[in-house]
């Protein structure tokens, strides 16, 4: 018998359901369906695909707004209606939630100057600003613009940009294009490594 | 992937390499066991380890890591001695019959064209003989046939030659060969699916090649249940690989322009495939000027012009190769000054780590943009490191998580899927798309300020969005579909590019994804209702995304069909000629749609080759027109097929080329293969950062065979040494029989597994061994992937 999990839901909201019989003895299928329930009962559920390999699990994602304003995520799942991954997860993707609410992120621009040992904490102005500089006079000094036998080459020698597999595509369209429109010929990301 | 997740399902045997879908892609795999529970498929899963997906598949083959090529040959072999073949679809869909020019030869383990100085081929010999018409002469019984002379090759992949390469046993092999073999009829069909595992050598790209041949043999490539079926590891490796973060492709696999190519024509002249047979269709070929005028539009605007020739000598031309490993290579010899990492670490991703922190400390300047500290963020105070020392100026950006931010993710199987913005940025995170913008722009109000070298560019990229600094990804989304600029209207398919600078694209196999109706990539109508969602039955689900190109689920479906139209296997039908309404009905064509198979003048199948073929025998890769095995750079044996050129003379040799001497060991002193792999609870070293996951695999090991731990007096949990030429780790033992003896040219060789994922940064931070200090710094010939799969190493009891 091939049981969706979709069926598998209904299944447990029907009260029906044999597949949930426990070794404890007693079903606990209706019992998780209602506390699924009421974790996501109100919210706003959004479509996401799992940030993880490239299976290409779909996702549901469900956020409330809290009383402050805040958007909290409650629940990540697998989409049942998708036909790549019809809500399965493995633990990678059940666990993305964790991935995505972290209180190990870096909150804000860094910077190191040479020969220090510690980060120094900086605005997003200074850093983009140095950043900018740097690529300007890099760009600059290792820009070819005819090679050794004469042939116009305009590229940008000593500068490389890689980057990322988990971008958006769109995002990665528009990394191509600006790292090409400075020049740059050192351009990768993960495929190959 | 020529298919996609879902089709596997349909599959008879399914052949798995290089790959271990059970637990690195665990959900896809649901799609091969299905395919076994559903239609009693066999699975085959050849491996050094016997991982969870051997535990499922029907038989798994212990196999030496880095010898697909002889696998794989064997079975080519195998296939032709035997007539195995499926006769009329090789002679209807692949070059068997092309006529080879005079010259080809292979000798001693060297092709003709062979550049001893240079270590390089010249491809350009491996070409076919034309006949007076211009197109490449016919006559499969010519000596010199591609399928004689592919015969002749492989004759030499005997079942004793495989074994004695592989380790897998000769009678192992026969039953495997014997199932393959059946596959060649018109009502079976056989899947190769495939991971990094067969990528991740020195001969990766002649690895997949070899698969490929197997497949086009068998008549299995453009049919449901079959092609050649890449499992990518990250999310979007697909996607971002087809919008060309690559040093080698702009756009939708169009080639960087080259030195010397002096104009436009001259580009497409030397890019584009040449029409070799006349009805081949070289739609690819054909319309190469309409992709590329219509991308430089799109990226250089007014500033592209027919006078100039669309701003051509905008586009950087390379000197040489600028991939990964020559990004390290380049900061090594002090010709790197500054690197952006964006979601993506260097010194972990390796190979040889040591050898990339070096390279690290010799730049400049070091951008790293990502949600969490990395091993490159941080490199300056790797252990070992004297921070003090360190004259690289480092930055850390941090970005947006994928739930962030909106836009598509493409999938191992081409399916664009659009994800929609679920959080906020937390903190002060910024996008990584922002802060590129944002940085552009800057960098352009330097040169506006301050001019500078060939400013033009810089100035000149369209950066129309609303706004320059913040774009919307919808707002890309659309630039990469593409519109008439005459119209101004979106455009529905690359059909209707043009080379006359009234069209853009930033993407001509993404034209289509987003025409006027809407963002195709959104579209929802799933498995809820499959009668309805699902017309043919087959799987495809039209309106679930869109998949590049034009929503054509199985690429080469032409092949699908007999040389008359009909499917193979009607059970499984990717395409078939409809008599009565004069049109290709079931998956979207890979074919004019309306190309009636019976007008003699109809195209060949294969659509996008010069040849109108697929290609049993080509000139498109660096190191040979047919596969041939070649020992991994480090091995414990000469290759048995010609010992004096035992490793393929073509790889790329870093060290070595620029001087600083090779860092590879030698069986003497490192006795061991070693291979490097993924757990299903980690994915690379993001995952570090994850809780539950640090939880279910908390701690660094490496995988021992049993016999070889009882020879050392290793004990399950000791803590062991192993160490390569270049570097070492100290972790602890799971002794294992997953692992274990293959008996390779008469001797005893052990291998061992190494899971990739621990370092310095992460919530066990104490765990600072990096698995790829032990990978060797060496690239594959076309592709330069290095060899992170097939390396010696030795291991000690601490």
């Amino acid at each position: 018998m091939e049981v969706t999990r979709r069926q598998f839901l209904q299944l447990g909201a029907a009260g029906t359901g044999v597949l949930g019989i426990s070794p404890l003895g007693f079903d606990v299928v209706p019992a998780t369906k209602i506390k699924q329930t009421l974790r996501i009962e109100g919210a706003t559920v959004s479509h996401t695909v799992c940030p993880y390999c490239a299976v290409g699990c779909a996702l549901l994602a469900y956020t409330k707004k809290t009383p402050e304003g805040k958007t909290q995520l409650l629940q990540i799942e697998g989409d049942p209606d998708s036909p790549v991954n019809e809500g399965r997860l493995c633990p990678k993707g059940a666990s993305a939630l964790q991935l995505a609410v972290s209180r190990r992120r870096v909150e804000s621009p860094m910077y190191r100057e040479p020969g220090a040992t510690e980060w120094t904490k900086v605005s997003w102005d200074f850093a983009l600003d140095k950043l900018a500089r740097n690529i300007k006079e890099s760009r600059d000094r290792t820009f070819v613009t005819t090679d050794a036998d004469g042939n116009v080459v305009n590229r940008c020698e000593g500068i490389a940009f890689a980057g990322g597999a988990a971008f958006s595509s769109e995002e990665g369209y528009l990394a191509t294009k600006l790292m090409r429109g400075l020049g740059v010929v050192h351009l990768e990301q993960q495929a190959r490594v | 992937m020529t298919n996609h997740w879902r089709d596997i399902r349909h599959a008879d045997l399914i052949l798995i390499n290089g790959a271990n879908p059970a637990e690195a892609h665990p959900v896809g795999f649901q799609w091969m066991v299905r395919a076994q529970i559903e239609r009693g498929a066999k699975m085959i899963h050849a491996d050094p380890r016997f991982t969870r997906t051997s535990a499922v598949a029907d038989r798994h083959l212990r196999i030496r890591t880095g010898t697909d090529v002889a696998y794989f040959g064997g079975l080519i072999n195998y296939v032709l001695q035997n007539n195995l073949y499926h006769r009329q679809y090789v002679e209807f869909a692949t070059n068997a019959a092309f006529v080879v020019k005079e010259g080809y030869a292979f000798n001693d383990g060297l092709f003709n064209g062979f550049d001893p100085e240079k270590k390089v081929y010249n491809p350009a010999v491996w070409a076919y003989e034309l006949g007076p018409d211009g197109f490449a002469v016919q006559d499969i019984n010519s000596p010199r046939s591609v399928l004689n002379l592919l015969k002749a090759h492989y004759s030499r992949y005997t079942p004793e030659m495989v074994s004695s390469i592989t380790g897998i046993p000769q009678d192992q092999f026969l039953e495997v060969a014997k199932l393959v073999g059946e596959t060649g009829k018109p009502d079976k069909v056989m899947t190769i699916v495939y991971a990094v595992g067969l990528t991740h050598h020195t001969t990766g790209v002649q690895i997949i090649r070899s698969g490929a041949l197997l497949q086009l043999l068998l008549g299995n490539m453009g049919r449901p249940g079959g092609g050649m079926n890449a499992e990518r590891g990250h999310a979007n490796i697909q996607g971002n690989t087809d919008h060309a973060i690559s040093w080698d492709i702009l756009p939708g696999y169009l080639r960087i322009p080259a030195p010397g190519q002096k104009t436009l024509d001259d580009y497409v002249a030397r890019s584009a495939a040449k029409k070799l047979h006349a009805n081949s269709l070289n739609f690819f070929g054909t319309n190469y000027r309409k992709f590329m005028v219509s991308l430089l539009k799109t990226w250089f605007g007014d500033a592209a012009t027919k006078d100039n020739e669309f701003a051509f000598n905008h586009v950087p031309k390379p000197a040489s190769d600028a991939s990964w490993l020559s990004i390290f290579d380049a900061a090594l010899r002090g010709k790197m000054e500054g690197i952006m990492l964006s979601g993506m670490t260097a010194t972990s991703i390796g190979p040889d780590s040591n050898q990339v922190l070096q390279a690290l400390s010799k730049l400049k300047w070091l951008c790293v943009m990502d949600a969490f500290a990395t091993t490159s963020s941080e490199f300056w105070r790797a252990p070992g490191i004297d921070a003090k020392s360190v004259q690289t100026e480092v930055f850390m950006l941090p970005a947006t998580h994928w739930i962030e931010k909106d836009g598509s993710f493409t999938n191992s199987g081409r399916w664009a899927q659009w994800k929609e913005q679920v959080l906020p940025p937390e903190g002060e995170a910024r996008h990584d798309h922002w802060i590129l913008a944002e940085v552009f722009q800057r960098v352009r109000e330097l040169y506006q300020q301050q001019g500078g070298t060939f400013p033009e560019p810089v100035l000149q990229l369209v950066t129309a969005y609303k706004d320059p600094r913040k774009p919307d990804l919808d707002e890309i989304a659309q630039e990469i579909n593409g519109k008439d600029l005459v119209t101004g209207k979106r455009l529905a398919t690359f059909g209707a590019l043009k080379d006359d600078g009234t069209t853009t694209s930033g993407d001509w196999i993404y034209c289509g994804h987003y025409p006027e109706a809407g963002n195709l990539t959104k579209r929802r109508d799933g498995v809820q209702d499959p009668a309805k969602n699902d017309p043919t039955g087959m799987g495809f689900y039209p309106n679930w995304a869109w998949s590049w190109p034009v929503n054509r689920r199985v690429l080469y479906n032409r092949a699908s069909a007999d040389p008359q139209g009909n499917p193979w296997d009607p059970k499984r039908a990717g395409i078939k000629w409809d008599a009565a309404q004069k049109k290709w009905v079931g998956d979207v064509p890979d074919y004019p749609p309306t190309a009636d198979p019976a007008n003699p003048a109809s195209p060949l199948p294969f659509i996008m080759t010069g040849e109108g073929t697929g290609r049993l025998f080509s000139n498109g890769v660096a190191d040979g027109p047919f596969p041939e095995h070649y020992e991994p750079v480090e091995s414990p044996v000469q290759n048995p097929l010609h010992p004096t050129v035992s490793t393929t003379p073509v790889a790329f040799v870093y060290d070595e080329r620029s001087g600083r001497g090779n860092r590879f060991g030698t069986a003497a002193e490192f006795p061991y293969v070693a291979t490097s792999y993924r757990l299903t609870e980690h994915e690379h070293y993001i995952t570090q950062q994850v809780e539950h996951l640090v939880q279910l695999q908390p701690e660094a090991f490496v995988e021992i065979p049993a016999e070889l731990a009882q020879e050392k007096g290793i004990a399950n949990g000791d803590h062991v040494r192993v160490s390569s030429k270049r570097g070492k780790l100290e972790v602890r033992a799971v002794v294992t029989k997953r692992l274990g003896p293959l008996t390779i040219a008469g001797k005893k060789v052990y291998q061992i597994g190494i899971p990739i994922h621990w370092g310095f940064v992460g919530i066990n931070s104490g765990q600072h061994w990096l698995a790829n200090a032990l990978t060797p710094f060496v690239g594959d010939a076309s592709a330069r992937t290095p060899e992170f799969k097939a390396f010696l190493v030795n291991i000690e009891k601490m």
